[in-house]
């Protein structure tokens, strides 16, 4: 800071003295203009605490500035069915969704890909430690979590530097909170490189009554900050690494991530659910990026607006530290509690017994004003809701790229394909053990599946289903998925593409789709054609979540996802929330008993742009996505929720990356069976077994449920084709064409990952 | 009436309400007991579930074992009360003196969870007298610091004296010495193991329901009178 005064704090009253001094605002990321902005609100020029604050605060991260105005579709395109589940929505820390029985859930996914380029393990290991606290902030015991990723490519020196940091951080982190971690994503792609995506996802559950929000009412109440003292990691990480691209050769602003201690979490997790339980809360808000000053402005903001803090009384780690670190300070594991004077004592005394540090800040007002004083002098008087809500509002410039017409030109359809039932053997064998579709559990082995005791399916099951209530076996199915390369080549069918594949699987588990999570994680917003790609994805799951009729409960934007000036693929992962009323009868993708049919249900078209064979045999992106068909999407997951309930589905299994192969080969190693499959006549071979188009599921039947399941797929409208028996042998036979045995296959799957990374 | 059993939480423990749910599901009475309070109120026998308690900053279980209700398990133990050690509750065990050997990072240096096959090797301990000896049977593994280690005089005298009460099969997961992966103490009232019993108890979460033989194990051994040494 280059301001001070006599004792070196720059206060209000100085800040009206000195009208004229210059402030960083742009080392802090502000623009010009909001610095002006910053002084019209004020009336004066801002202290350094309040520029501090302002400057988080109105951060891309935290202001959802570039994306506010195509955000907000997600509110207005809503159908009656999906608001009427939706008990909280858009805008609280997490969305809370009605499940019945007088159970509510809040999921969200959010993104923690700079931190973690930084510095992998604790960047990965912060962003479950903050997506929990959101979680818990709404009221919620933490039930799981998952984890979206994309690296650069697989053998990629950048890749071997980050992913084995941030499978060890999700790790280090979810299993000492005793979090089951039940899915996610592994993907690679160029794009990546040097950008890698770290997205977590957490669910939690609680009764209706319970659920809280985050706001300060009750004048008098008193604010009370509690958890892991306040230090010096992840100042400004906010601003500097989430809204920023790095460059080479500028100057490095790299001291930011922050550090975690999931043991704390884990008390902080225990300490909140009994003190909210005890009903000592009136609001709650947890600490994340921006610290003290999002959590004060926030809870200002959404309740009586006046709210008066004495930043003297923060716990310190690092007693040198200024004001405007204390209120920028992104130390993890702290929470802040509106809390009734009456309950103080009761409050700090369920702190104590989890050996929970917690400090009484200050209290509600009627003032209209944040105040925060330090040593005596006021260092910050603004309107919360300037800081917290009434952030600038960008319309940014977007352009469909000028590359999107050739992109979309070069169809796979000259793309060399497989001729005879030799080559198509080597394609399947090269296909499972690419790295997108090789087996996964190197890394997912790492992570505590079972803890909590209620998880029904983990990965690597089409969605992860967790038992919510052990006396009725109410559960939940969650599903996250995005194939970004469908995105690149048409943003709006891709998009819902994502959005498809995450409701089949969910679907495919036997429940129902209930309500969206997303995470968009995207380019530079100041590139046009990032901003279109944006908008565009951004409309097509609006329309899509329309049309399936489930909400977008909330979600996260995270821009600036570059190398230099080359972006990655647009990556908006979507995560599907669905409910089983009955978990015991879910439906695993495990075939089991020879002589069961094999149906593959939906309509197989010509469908190789963007598809992992064309990647992964041609190195290929070009053409058009395959058909978006959101009808057939809802009627598939109908008939899959109806035949699992009605106990039908021996298994089932979604088609979508590596196509009808890999999903065979899957439920083949799953089940370590093999099975004897004659190709329909009316399909090409290879267009069957590696065509990606959607709204499509492998299911397993007893033979004597053959009627009822085929006069099932009609009534839903769904094409089907009977395409062989689970057999007690070790081979996956293609009638016709060739056999590989079960070893092969898994040897061919497996040891691609510890050939990479063990 | 029913036989209770504590279940003791520390901070950072994890797999305390799975281990009462274990309890439950077996037919006994489970009951929290909390690391503060040196009291066992009246239970029958103890399990130390799972978990990082303290964080495993420091060591594993380092801590816990100064745990004012530890002096209380200890001294019970060493009574012949029943003690299952399980995962963290057996990394405290060893701390704590009751258990010989310690357990140290995994061969691989990674957190491993994965569904387990494990030979039940003595079945005089009061956690193992339903299982038929030779038994395998599928626990869940998940640790990142599992690995079994002792002196070679320690190891002999657990082999010479049956005191090897799980070994791992198929595959040894951590590197544990002689592939063990549970012991008890001479009398066999005191067990330690690094898989997860209760994680194996319903058809709808766990691999097997196996572990709920080692609660049955001890609602027998109760009732029935002492396990002798």
């Amino acid at each position: 800071m280059t301001t001070a005064t006599k004792t070196g704090i720059d206060t209000v009253s100085q800040a009206t003295a000195t009208p004229d001094e210059a402030q960083p605002h742009r080392e802090l990321g502000l623009t010009d203009d909001e610095y002006e902005q910053i002084k019209k609100i004020l009336g004066r020029r801002p202290t350094n605490s309040e520029l501090a604050m302002y400057s988080v605060m109105w951060s891309e991260h935290c202001s959802y500035k570039s994306s506010k105005v195509h955000l907000k579709q997600f509110g207005e395109k809503q159908s009656d069915a999906g608001r009427k589940a939706m008990l909280v929505g858009i805008g609280e820390n997490a969305g809370v969704v009605d499940i019945g029985d007088g159970w509510a859930v809040t999921f969200k996914v959010e993104s923690h890909n700079h931190p973690s380029y930084i510095e992998p393990y604790q960047g990965a290991a912060t962003g479950i430690g903050g997506i929990v606290r959101d979680i818990l902030s709404m009221g919620a015991r933490p039930l799981a979590v998952m984890d979206p990723l994309r690296f650069g490519p697989a053998d990629g020196n950048d890749t071997k530097r980050v992913l084995p940091g941030i499978v060890a951080g999700i790790g280090g982190y979810g299993n000492c909170l005793g979090l089951p971690n039940i899915g996610g994503e592994i993907v690679f792609d160029a794009s990546y490189a040097g950008n890698p995506l770290v997205n977590a996802l957490c669910i939690g559950a609680m009764r209706h009554e319970d659920v809280h929000l985050a706001s300060a009412k009750g004048v008098g109440n008193r604010v009370i900050l509690y958890g892991a003292r306040t230090g010096g990691d992840g100042i400004g990480g906010v601003s500097v690494l989430a809204s920023e691209t790095f460059s080479e050769g500028g100057p490095t602003k790299r001291p930011a991530v922050q550090v975690g201690d999931p043991f704390m979490e884990k008390l902080l997790i225990e300490c909140t659910l009994e003190v909210l339980h005890a009903g000592l809360v009136e609001g709650i808000q947890d600490l994340g990026g921006a610290g003290i000053s999002c959590a004060t402005s926030e809870l200002a903001s959404n309740g009586d607006g006046g709210m008066h803090v004495v930043l003297d009384h923060v716990p310190l780690r690092d007693s040198s530290l200024s004001p405007e670190e204390i209120l920028m300070s992104e130390s993890q594991e702290r929470m802040c509690a509106i809390v009734a004077p009456q309950n103080v004592a009761e409050f700090l005394a369920i702190c104590k017994k989890w050996d929970v540090e917690a400090a009484d800040l200050g209290e509600v007002t009627t003032s209209g004003r944040l105040t925060v004083e330090w040593r005596g002098e006021q260092i910050v008087n603004v309107p919360p809701r300037s800081v917290a809500h009434d952030g600038p509002v960008l319309e940014r410039p977007l352009a469909r790229p000028e590359w999107q017409d050739a992109l979309i030109a070069d169809s796979s359809s000259n793309l060399k394909r497989p001729q005879s039932a030799e080559e198509l053997r080597e394609t399947l064998l090269a296909m499972v053990a690419s790295p997108n579709l090789a087996d996964k559990s190197l890394v997912t082995d790492q992570y505590d599946r079972y803890v909590q005791g209620n998880t029904v399916l983990a990965q690597p099951e089409d969605a992860g289903v967790v038992r919510i209530d052990e006396n009725t076996n109410l559960g939940v199915a969650l599903a996250t998925d995005c194939n970004a390369r469908f995105v690149q080549l048409d943003p709006y069918i891709g998009a819902q593409l994502a959005l498809a594949e995450a409701y089949r699987n969910v679907a495919a588990t036997g429940a129902t789709p209930l309500a969206v999570t997303d995470c968009l994680n995207f380019g530079s917003p100041e590139d046009p054609s990032v901003m279109w790609q944006f908008s565009e994805a951004v409309r097509g799951l609006a329309d899509g979540c329309l049309e399936l009729e489930v909400p977008v409960t909330g979600g996260n934007v995270s821009f600036y996802n570059q190398t230099g000036t080359t972006p990655i693929l647009p990556t908006p992962v979507v995560g599907v929330l669905g409910v089983l009323d009955d978990v015991t009868k879910r439906t695993s993708m495990a075939w089991k008993d020879a002589g069961d049919l094999i149906y593959l249900v939906g309509s197989t078209r010509d469908e190789l742009d963007g598809s992992e064979w064309a990647q992964v045999i041609h190195g290929h992106l070009g053409g058009v996505p395959p058909k978006l068909d959101l009808t057939a999407e809802r009627e598939l997951a109908k008939f899959l929720v109806g035949a699992g309930r009605n106990g039908k589905l021996v298994a089932a299994h979604d088609v979508s990356q590596g196509g009808v192969a890999q999903t065979l080969v899957e439920m083949a190693l799953r089940a370590n069976v093999g099975a004897h499959i004659t190709l329909p006549n009316d399909v090409e071979p290879f267009v069957l077994l590696f065509s990606e188009s959607a709204a499509r599921a492998v299911t397993v039947i007893h033979p004597q449920d053959k009627d009822v399941f085929e006069s099932a797929c009609v009534r839903h409208g769904l094409e089907f084709a009977d395409i062989g028996t689970v057999d007690s042998g070790n081979e996956l036979t293609f009638a016709g064409q060739f056999a590989v045995s079960i070893d092969e296959l898994r040897a061919a799957h497996v040891g691609t990952f510890p050939a990479l990374f063990g | 009436m029913t036989t209770k059993i504590g279940v003791v939480t520390f901070p950072g423990t994890l797999d305390d309400a799975d281990a009462a749910r274990a309890v439950e599901l077996a037919g006994g009475q489970a009951v929290s007991l909390w690391h503060a309070d040196a009291n066992l109120h009246e239970v029958d026998a103890v399990i130390l579930p799972g978990g990082f308690s303290y964080g495993d900053y420091l060591r594993c279980g380092a801590i816990s074992r100064f745990a004012p209700v530890m002096t209380e398990v200890i001294s019970a133990a060493n009574a012949g009360m029943p003690v299952l050690g399980i995962c963290n509750g057996f990394q405290i065990l060893c701390e704590s003196g009751l258990l010989p050997g310690a357990l140290t990072r995994n061969e691989s240096l990674h957190f491993i969870c994965r569904d387990q096959v494990l030979r039940v090797e003595n079945t005089d301990t009061s956690w193992t007298s339903q299982f038929d000896e030779g038994a395998e049977i599928v626990i869940p593994l998940k640790n990142g610091e599992g690995r079994f280690v002792a002196d070679v005089e320690t190891l002999k005298r657990l082999e010479d004296e049956n005191r090897v009460v799980f070994r791992y099969r198929e595959v040894n997961p951590n590197g544990s010495k002689n592939d063990i992966a549970g012991i008890c103490n001479d009398v066999g009232n005191v067990v330690g193991l690094m898989p997860h019993p209760e994680h194996a108890i319903e058809e709808l979460t766990g691999p097997s329901e196996d572990g709920l033989d080692l609660i049955s194990s001890v609602l027998h051994t109760l009732a029935g009178g002492r396990v002798s040494a």
